[in-house]
């Protein structure tokens, strides 16, 4: 966007004025984007989730690593392969006192279902539970319809709310899809943009929500995890790139999520501090593996579906330049669908830049001189989108293979890319799970409506023997197993170059000096973990 | 004047109905908003699912008769984002770009016209080229661009100003608003400055060639002649007779500034119309989208209904004149 591009150079050199002093107790937050709604169980968007994780809390929790770790339930245990047992946390208080139990649990799971008019619903979550019981106030079993080995690190998307303040029965009974009894009048989404119904159990309260202007949280003072460091916490949407960095420089917040990697050396030359991690969302290229594919050129049939010139597209890509170069440092080169050591990854190395080899395995595929295509991009999705397709493009033209960038902005993009319009495409995926079953599920598995396999795999890459292993992995709950089963999957797919990863991208923060915060690899930014530097 | 006022109230619904169809198949080939707006870990039947309870899955000349049947009874859809009628969203934020507008035009009109009138009574004084120099300025810098030399100077660099958003709001008249609050003010300057400016401009080159013409008529010299003070010519005889082409300015300006008040917004994350539009955009939020221009376009012409009425009442001879016709 304009505004953007030009206010870039604009900012050179001339940020040398001093910072305001702190606030002692306050923190302020330019966020990138707006949550729609404060009802955590609205619509399943990063956006919503990371303001929604300081006021409500789920059973278990993500560490900056997504390692899942104890929330609202202090431990678990699989029964069988689809009973578990939960032990709930004791004492825990909602903001308006009352006690928190398997009720508000069980409620909450309950109202997924009930939500309406969700842009996308939480049900995905809640759709293999087929009952949940609870032993007595603070022991809860949760059974399920398959075996699912994620159930802890999907419970952390499921926000619990309060039963009583949202004008549940005494008795809430679990029922699958949307059948459960006792539920009462359910509030819905727009109800929650008042304190008195968004009330969780998460170290901050919900003082006041401002469509477009601001999200104001304030301290709980009784939060069972000890008080929480900021009185007062102010989310503000600042979508713009050059207007969040000067939101920052001004003093107006304290702290910015993703500043434009073109700017950050302006900021850190101003004295803020600027921390990043890898994230879990990896770039990739995906190339349509079926008979038909459209904007193919210069030869018969489908290039593509040879394995050599699927090699021959990986080893012409430099993917150190493009990290040092486009990226500004701030992304690594990608040999996997997920940065190790996260879990399911095998620590494959990176495929090497290679173009001599890449010619001869064209000319070897029968494609001496190359063939044209088109690379579809988004233009405004991920961090220097455009300009790194630009550079894959000119890396492929190196190898023989003419290939024309078809840049559009995300909304059409995704649309393009769902109705098969790319033979080959760039986009990203995070794993909001931190397990490599999401990728895998996701991008590589044969696409299939019936079994909800391969809903993102708009390549139509498809490999029996990978599906059989993965729906087998899925299904494991032994962790080390599993993990074995995800590495062999993953590995069967890219000896195969079914998909390309290119980088993994980094997320960065800035923020004043007396301040500092863990970077998560899902990309959250939550005011529970900005923290005070201790002098 | 009655035959008048129905026969630009019918052309007004004509356009209004035109406006209403481009909208809504301009949005409807921009993209498929359950692509943009669902998980990606979700399923097919879950897209499925979703598609059809955003009716999306029917015929477009049946989602138009929908929306023009809902529409005639009031409602404007449903936002996919919020999940909230769509109008009430933007009624939401209409209250700050009207501020913002209203704001912008009050420092258009009250800083543009004088400096407009004295460069024209003096137009090669150093003043008068000072202020038509600087006019120039004013309207040839990219909004956008003024929006964040603002930002640097007066947030950035000197630290008198926020760099952005509303500020505190109290309530007047039932709606919020910044400009009572030394907190709200201080955001509101800023923004509103940068939507005057090019309206300032266009309002000083207007008065300025007004009052150099007004200032060659018979009337004026004779004011002058009778031996009028010059304070009295100027603020009686010169202001009102220019202020006819002012007033249609001001009038289509107002109406631009509270529709595309877009950049502005954007710049100063000023959480008003403009920039939910933009939002919505991104996000393919199309009733949001549809509503908003359906509205701005009833805005747009009420203010030039408005503004043709104040006319003939500024004017006899534009009453007389139409009404013959």
């Amino acid at each position: 966007m304009t505004v953007k591009q030009l206010t870039l150079p604009l900012m050179a050199g001339l940020f040398a004025a001093g910072l305001a002093p702190a606030i002692a107790q306050d923190l302020s937050i330019g966020l990138k984007s707006e949550a729609t709604s404060m009802d955590p169980q609205f619509h399943q968007l990063s956006t919503n989730i990371q303001v929604a994780k300081n006021i409500f809390e789920a059973l278990t929790t993500q560490d900056a690593l997504q390692k899942v770790t104890p929330g609202l339930a202090e431990s678990w245990e699989a029964v069988d392969d689809t009973t578990w047992r939960f032990k709930l946390r004791q004492g825990v208080k909602f903001h308006d006192g009352s006690d928190f139990t398997a009720r508000d649990v069980i409620y909450s799971f309950c109202r997924v279902p009930l939500v309406e008019n969700s842009p996308s619903a939480f049900t995905i979550f809640t759709g293999g539970i087929a009952d949940m019981q609870a032993e007595d106030d603070h022991t809860l079993t949760i059974t399920t319809t398959a075996t699912n080995p994620l159930l802890p690190v999907e419970l952390w998307s499921l926000a619990v709310v309060s039963a009583t303040t949202l004008g549940a029965e005494d008795e809430v009974t679990y029922g699958p899809e949307g059948t459960c009894e006792g539920m009462g009048d359910v509030p819905q989404a727009p109800a929650f943009n008042s304190p008195e119904v968004a009330v969780g159990t998460g170290p901050y309260k919900l003082d006041s929500y401002t469509r477009g202007s601001q999200v104001v949280l304030t301290r709980f003072d009784d939060y069972w995890g000890g008080t929480p460091d900021w009185e007062r916490v102010v989310m503000r949407p600042i979508t713009s790139d050059g207007p969040r960095v000067a939101a920052l420089l001004a003093g107006d917040v304290d702290m910015i999520e993703s500043p434009p990697i073109q700017d950050i050396p302006r900021i850190e030359q101003a004295g803020f501090k600027v921390v990043d991690a890898l994230s879990n969302r990896v770039i990739y290229l995906h190339m349509l593996q079926q008979e038909d594919a459209p904007g193919i050129g210069g030869t018969d049939g489908n290039p593509l579906l040879d394995p050599r010139v699927r090699k021959a597209i990986s080893l012409s890509i430099n993917r150190q330049a493009i990290t040092d170069r486009i990226m500004g440092g701030y992304a690594q080169p990608a040999g996997e669908l997920l940065p190790p050591p996260m879990f399911g990854t095998s620590g494959r190395p990176v495929d090497a830049y290679d173009p001599e080899r890449a010619k001869e395995l064209l000319a070897e595929a029968g494609y001496p001189d190359g063939f044209s295509i088109t690379l579809g991009t988004p233009n405004d999705r991920y961090i220097n989108d455009e300009q790194v397709a630009q550079a894959v493009a000119q890396m492929l033209a190196q190898i023989g293979i003419q290939t024309t960038v078809d840049a559009s902005t995300a909304s059409q993009f995704f649309s393009r890319r769902n109705a098969l319009e790319f033979p080959i495409y760039m986009a990203g995926w995070g794993a909001s799970s931190g397990d490599m079953s999401s990728p895998l599920k996701s991008l590589v598995a044969t696409y299939d409506a019936d079994t909800g396999m391969g809903p993102t795999n708009a390549g139509r890459y498809s490999n029996p023997e990978m599906d059989t292993l993965l729906v087998e992995a899925m299904s494991t709950i032994d962790d080390a197993k599993r993990d074995q089963m995800l590495q062999e999957a993953e590995t069967m797919v890219l000896d195969d170059f079914g998909i390309i990863p290119l980088h993994y991208e980094q997320t960065v923060w800035a923020m004043k000096p007396e301040l500092s915060y863990e970077p998560r690899v899902d990309q959250y930014t939550m005011a529970t973990e900005v923290e005070r530097v201790s002098e | 004047m009655i035959v008048y006022l129905v026969r630009r109230v019918g052309q007004s619904l004509l356009a209004v109905m035109a406006m209403a169809i481009l909208v809504f198949l301009g949005v409807y080939f921009i993209g498929n908003p359950v692509d943009v707006l669902i998980n990606p870990e979700a399923t097919q039947a879950d897209i499925i699912a979703t598609t059809e309870r955003l009716g999306l899955d029917k015929p477009l000349y049946q989602q138009f008769g929908i929306f023009i049947w809902n529409a005639l009874h009031g409602d404007l859809g449903t936002s996919f984002v919020y999940g909230r009628p769509a109008l009430e969203i933007i009624l939401d934020r209409l209250p700050a770009t009207m501020e913002l507008a209203l704001v912008a035009l009050f420092l258009s009109v009250g800083i543009g016209i004088p400096l407009g009138v004295w460069a024209g009574l003096r137009p090669n004084s150093i003043a008068g080229r000072t202020i038509m120099g600087g006019s120039i300025l004013g309207f040839s810098l990219p909004n956008f661009w003024q929006g964040m030399l603002l930002i640097l100077v007066f947030a950035v660099l000197l630290g008198w100003l926020p760099a952005g958003g509303r500020g505190e709001t109290t309530e007047f008249l039932g709606l919020q608003v910044s400009f009572l609050t030394w907190d709200g003010l201080t955001h509101l300057i800023l923004p509103a400055i940068n939507l005057a400016l090019f309206k300032m401009s266009l309002i000083i080159r207007l008065a300025r060639a007004n009052t150099r013409e007004v200032c060659l008529q018979d009337y004026i010299k004779f004011a002058r002649a009778k031996g009028l003070s010059g304070r009295r010519v100027v603020l009686v005889h010169v202001l009102k007779n220019i202020m006819i082409p002012v007033v249609t300015i001001i009038g289509l300006e107002l109406g631009s500034m509270v529709a595309f008040a877009i950049v502005t917004e954007t710049v100063f994350a000023w959480p008003g119309m403009g920039k939910l539009l933009i939002d919505s955009i991104n996000l393919l939020d199309r009733p949001v989208i549809v509503a908003y221009l359906m509205l701005t376009v009833l805005i747009i012409v009420a203010i030039n209904l408005l503004v043709d009425v104040i006319y003939s009442l500024l004017d006899p001879r534009i009453r007389l004149s139409e009404m013959k016709a």
